[in-house]
């Protein structure tokens, strides 16, 4: 879902710059108002995992590869603001000394996979979970569904980009500039080979990661208060009475 | 909290060796073609996209080294260093971000 330098054309990557640099700029402020001392081995760890987990490129038939990316769990276990930054990070770090994903769509990147995959990835799985115990196995479906449908529309968001190309920028005789191929040809093609294939693949690493985490310790997850902090808050309130 | 992180970057580190996996996959992702193989399956390069498909040159274009795409057993290693380079620089600076955010 890199998508590299030619296939966007400047209407289209410069639109996302203009987009994504006040969403970067308010991450940080998210950033330094919710992060925790004791979170930040794992958004390390978290940035690490997404540049590594990336590099598993699956074949599919038809001669296609793709990845997973790990937005969903990151954004499940430091929250989807945290999960934008640690992403766009590695993102950066895969276009400038990689060359995957070029660097004028980077922007267009880090909103696909950077922006869409934590937030949706965040939202399904806390609106599925509801006001079920944190320890519950409703959660392990609920980060599953989460992690599929992340990056099943972070795949949607990349076809609609390349495919209004053809519409949005071509020569006087309506040759393409960028992108050749149209909307009906890239928004199929993006979400199917996700769909079937990448995106299952998303949804278990982030069930394993999620399952692993719920049983070690639930305190890390994001927005969820621990049972020691529970009673904290208790006595605390006892206290005052 | 000390175990998850010790046992998750157990995982890490079993990832990275893991990777070359990666490589088996013959296939280029969707929409990320280079220019000639954009040709072969539509007859030309739009003009726009040849400008500006060589607009950056990577040090280590698709987590290799020039000289390693021939054997699998070097571009295996390079890919692994790839990963090594990747989980060094980005955990590094999520770290550095991390501390600074965390004591504000």
């Amino acid at each position: 879902m890199h998508i590299p330098d030619g296939y966007l054309g400047p209407y289209t990557y410069i639109a996302f710059w203009i987009i994504m640099i006040p969403i970067w700029y308010y991450a940080g402020k998210k950033l330094n108002t919710e992060l925790k001392s004791r979170q930040v081995p794992l958004l390390a760890l978290s940035a690490a995992f997404s540049f590594v987990i990336m590099m598993f490129n699956v074949p599919i038939p038809g001669g296609s590869t793709g990845h997973a990316v790990g937005g969903a769990i990151i954004g499940i276990v430091l929250g989807p603001w945290a999960a934008l930054i640690a992403i766009s990070v590695t993102l950066v770090l895969q276009a400038l000394m990689f060359g995957d994903g070029g660097i004028t769509a980077i922007a267009a990147n880090c909103f696909n996979m950077g922006f869409v995959t934590p937030f949706v990835g965040y939202y399904i799985y806390k609106l599925i979970s509801g006001n079920s115990e944190i320890t519950s196995h409703i959660r392990i479906i609920a980060s599953a569904v989460a992690g599929w449908l992340a990056l099943t529309l972070a795949a949607f968001c990349a076809g609609v980009e390349l495919g209004i190309q053809p519409i949005l920028q071509h020569t006087a005789a309506g040759t393409p500039l960028y992108m050749p191929y149209p909307l009906s040809v890239t928004v199929p093609a993006m979400l199917l080979e996700h769909a079937f294939a990448f995106s299952i693949l998303e949804a278990l690493i982030t069930a394993i990661i999620f399952t692993y985490i719920q049983r070690t310790d639930t305190s890390v997850f994001y927005g969820e208060i621990s049972k020691n902090q529970m009673k904290k808050n208790k006595n605390a309130a006892l206290t005052e009475v | 909290m000390d175990k998850m992180i010790r046992n998750l970057t157990i995982g890490l580190v079993l990832l990275i060796i893991l990777a070359p996996l990666g490589l088996l996959a013959a296939g280029t992702a969707y929409g990320e073609w280079a220019p000639d193989e954009l040709k072969d399956k539509v007859g030309f390069v739009p003009p726009g996209l040849e400008e500006l498909s060589g607009i950056w040159n990577a040090p280590m274009p698709d987590y290799s080294i020039s000289g390693a795409e021939g054997s699998m057993t070097l571009s295996s290693a390079a890919y692994i260093l790839s990963a090594v380079i990747g989980v060094v620089i980005c955990g590094g600076l999520l770290y550095f971000i991390g501390k600074k955010a965390a004591k504000n």
